[in-house]
């Protein structure tokens, strides 16, 4: 018994202290660039560094509900890029803004259950099946607009991204909406408590009675869903849907979900340490950006930080056994 | 080895135990699980470092460093998950890390004639060309054993080396072993199993909460003395079975016959009722239990539920028609170890505490409450990760999923492998209460004690199909082996 008690207060410390210790990693952060540079820890500054965020906080949702399952998403870039320029080319048809919006987002969903059938049905590991989609996906967008990108929206639309709400920016809003929903949809729903339970142990929840095949294909659907939703809100910044858009973001969403403690085994982990871990990484260009570090150089301290971030978190998760 | 002491930070594991082995003996370690069997093997292997005391080996005192170390001295450990490559062959394996080498190049001539050589020794006909992958278990840990041999091991600790075998191969390892003693190996032998100790076993010794007991001639000792040194109380019946009025038929199966291999199946059970399901392994008793939860599509036949019909293609459906299942391997398919006791407890049932789409906490928290209490479960808290739980309690943790889900058909598949003997007895009460509160309980296991002890009726299976039936009243060890093995 008394070995357990220590058990538990070693998980209990583990389990905060992984959360708090990507929070402090973010405050920590946040300290040092202003600083460097009393320019940082403005809130025009901060309001533009969460903008910047936003898209990737975004995507790195589905991300987190992918890894989670013991799952991988490699083709959530592509699928933005693809859901974008179809959208694109209805608002140029003029179908009414909440209908474009649909058209995106349904993009991306369809997509998205197309890998979860791959995936279940057709019992392809997810890494080959997303990287397939990955291609599938880009190749279809750039034939779709012969590789040019689609451009000039009305205002209605470009307001997603440019607009302001009591002074904070619609996709600023977009991204706190999201997070709210998929946090209640992972700690109080069935379909987190599943998502949980098929990357704990798949067996275990299939014999548990899970429609396992249901709840991952879902999860994959969610996943399109959520790049379906950054492709409008970055075709309405840039005023213009590009073929060639979300290069690499896959890469990026991945990195936000691991710097915020969800195990790339399954699961375990949080949308909430994911939204630091994202911001970590906004910050980071940001303030690197201030100081006028070249981007070569980003690229090496973004990586250094990818891999203390998980260094960290495996060896807190080897202290408590 | 005298005095040896471990302590982990904050446990203390082992706490002055005195092991001795002579040459050419078996030497049995029993004890509860948490008594210190597993820890005090691992210092003599070399996997952990003793915390004091002294190991003679010889008559000069050793300091056992590392595996390696551990081999060099001759002590060779052959572990409940086997140490081999699947794809390479018998001798590969067997020579791993030691390949004989020609040219700059692995001999594997010389391979394959030492591997047959030492195979031989051992009274083995297995070719050593052959990929372990296609092995037997039994024949696998045979292969365990020859490398263990090759390496001219004198000391041999196993480690519940028939937990996976059936009858016959457990004949055939212990051939193997009175071999070994014969040329003067010594050999330290890990179980739960009773019957195995009286058979194979010279001397037993007995630990308990991280001490040494006593060490006993196995021809000196009982059974019942040595769970009451083991567990520190009388289990004087160690079958507690408790005969329950019989209601209803729950469950009929009709003619169950699936490309897995079961042959037309047919049986009925009872409210109350007990039924065991004896066999030797790949007889179909698992593959009766996945056809009747869902888990294997049914070529033909039917499940009827309190005389209807019911269709059952998944898991879900299974559990809607009142059915629960406890599988053979608690952590590869009953429990989800990193969540919860509570989110486990609940998962088959969450429907039931979903409203407007989502999962009441606290109404889940009160159910789950009042089976960890009903149960005795031995946890610090619902929010407690059950990975961190013992073998029984989360034995208790699975039972309480069905207990949630209102199940009125429990399969039990192997319910007391790997449990120690306290925590069984416990296991049994629980089946009695079951039972007593109108549950129809179906028991595969290959323990024939168990089978014979709790049943109320025996169906004993063989090649896919029923070979025998017979009442509790009229079953004996040889009357089941015989319909088993179909002489």
């Amino acid at each position: 018994m008394r070995a357990r008690g220590i058990e538990l207060r070693r998980d209990f410390f583990s389990h905060y202290a992984r959360q708090l210790g990507t929070l402090s990693g973010l405050l920590g952060l946040v300290l040092v660039l202003w600083a460097l540079t009393p320019h940082f820890l403005t809130v025009s500054n901060l309001l533009n560094v969460a903008e910047q965020a936003a898209i990737i906080a975004i995507v790195a949702v589905g991300m987190t509900f992918v890894i989670i399952t013991g799952g991988i998403d490699l083709s959530v870039g592509s699928v933005l890029a693809f859901a974008g320029v179809v959208m694109a080319e209805a608002l140029h048809k003029d179908v009414p803004l909440p209908v474009a919006l649909a058209v995106a987002l349904g993009t991306g969903l369809f997509c998205g259950l197309v890998n979860g059938a791959l995936i279940t049905l057709g019992r392809l590991p997810p890494f080959i099946a997303t990287l397939g989609m990955m291609s599938v996906a880009r190749g279809t967008a750039l034939m779709f607009t012969e590789g040019r990108p689609v451009s000039g929206f009305s205002g209605g639309f470009r307001s997603l991204a440019t607009g302001e709400v009591f002074g904070i920016p619609v996709s600023v809003i977009i991204m706190v909406g999201v997070y709210v929903v998929a946090h209640l949809v992972l700690t109080r729903t069935k379909l987190g408590r599943y998502t949980y339970a098929i990357g704990g142990n798949e067996e275990a929840a299939l014999l548990s009675g899970v429609n396992v095949r249901v709840y991952k294909a879902a999860v994959y659907g969610i996943s399109g869903m959520l790049s379906g939703l950054a492709a409008v809100i970055l075709t309405a910044r840039l005023n213009s849907a590009q073929p060639i858009a979300g290069m690499m973001y896959e890469l990026d969403a991945i990195a936000a979900t691991v710097i915020g403690g969800t195990s790339l085994l399954g699961g375990e982990g949080t949308v909430v340490g994911t939204l630091i871990g994202a911001l970590i990484m906004a910050v980071l260009r940001n303030g690197l950006n201030i100081l006028g570090v070249s981007s070569f150089v980003q690229q090496v301290v973004i990586g250094s930080v990818i891999i203390a971030a998980v260094l960290i978190d495996m060896w807190l998760k080897r202290r408590a056994g | 080895m005298r005095e040896i002491r471990k302590t982990f930070p904050g446990v203390v594991a082992l706490d002055g135990v005195d092991f001795g082995l002579r040459r050419g003996e078996v030497h049995i370690l029993l004890g509860e699980n948490g008594a210190g069997k597993s820890t005090l093997m691992k210092i003599l292997s070399g996997a952990y470092q003793k915390s004091a005391g002294r190991i003679t080996l010889d008559g000069a005192e050793v300091e056992i460093r590392n595996p390696a170390h551990a081999q060099s001295l001759g002590i060779a450990t052959i572990y409940q998950e086997f140490n081999l490559v699947p794809h390479l062959s018998v001798g590969e394996n067997i020579f791993l890390g030691r390949e004989p080498v020609r040219l700059g190049l692995i001999d594997r001539r010389a391979v394959n004639r030492r591997a047959a050589e030492v195979l031989n020794g051992l009274g083995l006909s297995l070719d050593p060309r052959r990929p372990v992958k296609g092995l037997r278990v039994a024949e696998q840990q045979m292969v365990e054993v020859a490398k263990a041999l090759s390496l001219d091991a004198r000391v041999l600790i196993m480690d519940e080396p028939t937990a996976a075998l059936t009858e016959h191969e457990i004949k055939e390892l212990f051939a193997a072993i009175r071999g070994l003693k014969a040329r003067g190996v010594s050999i330290v032998y890990i179980s739960h199993r009773m019957e195995e100790l009286f058979e194979i076993g010279d001397r037993v010794t007995v630990l308990r909460d991280g001490r040494s007991v006593g060490t006993f001639d196995v021809k000196e000792t009982n059974k019942f003395e040595l769970i009451r040194l083991m567990v520190n109380r009388d289990l004087t019946e160690l079958f507690p079975k408790e005969h329950a009025v019989l209601g209803e038929e729950v469950l009929r199966v009709e003619g169950l016959t699936t490309r897995g291999g079961l042959k037309d199946v047919s049986f009925s059970l009872h409210k109350g009722e007990v039924l065991g399901i004896a066999g030797l392994l790949g007889a179909g008793r698992t593959e009766l239990a996945r056809a009747i939860f869902g888990l294997d599509r049914l070529e033909s036949g039917a499940v009827k539920i309190k005389g209807e019909t019911r269709r059952i293609g998944s898991p879900r459906a299974a559990i809607n028609a009142g059915l629960g299942f406890l599988t053979e391997d608690r952590k590869a398919q009953g429990l989800v170890l990193p969540l919860s006791v509570k989110d486990n407890l609940c998962l088959p049932s969450v429907d039931k505490f979903t409203s407007l789409g989502f999962v009441d906490a606290k109404r889940e928290r009160r159910a789950a409450e009042r089976y960890v209490k009903e149960l005795r479960i031995r946890t610090p808290g619902l929010d407690q990760k059950v990975v961190y739980l013992s073998g029984g309690n989360q034995q208790k943790v699975v039972l309480s999923k069905w207990l949630c889900s209102e199940a009125e058909v429990f399969i039990f598949d192997e319910p007391t492998r790997g449990v120690d003997v306290g925590a069984k007895a416990e296991i049994y009460q629980l089946m009695n209460r079951l039972a007593a509160s109108g549950v129809a309980i179906i028991m595969i296991s290959s323990e024939l004690p168990e089978i014979l002890g709790m049943s109320d009726r025996i169906l004993v299976m063989r090649a896919g199909s029923v070979a025998c039936e017979l009442p509790a009243r009229e079953a004996t060890q040889e009357k089941i082996l015989e319909c088993a093995l179909g002489e």
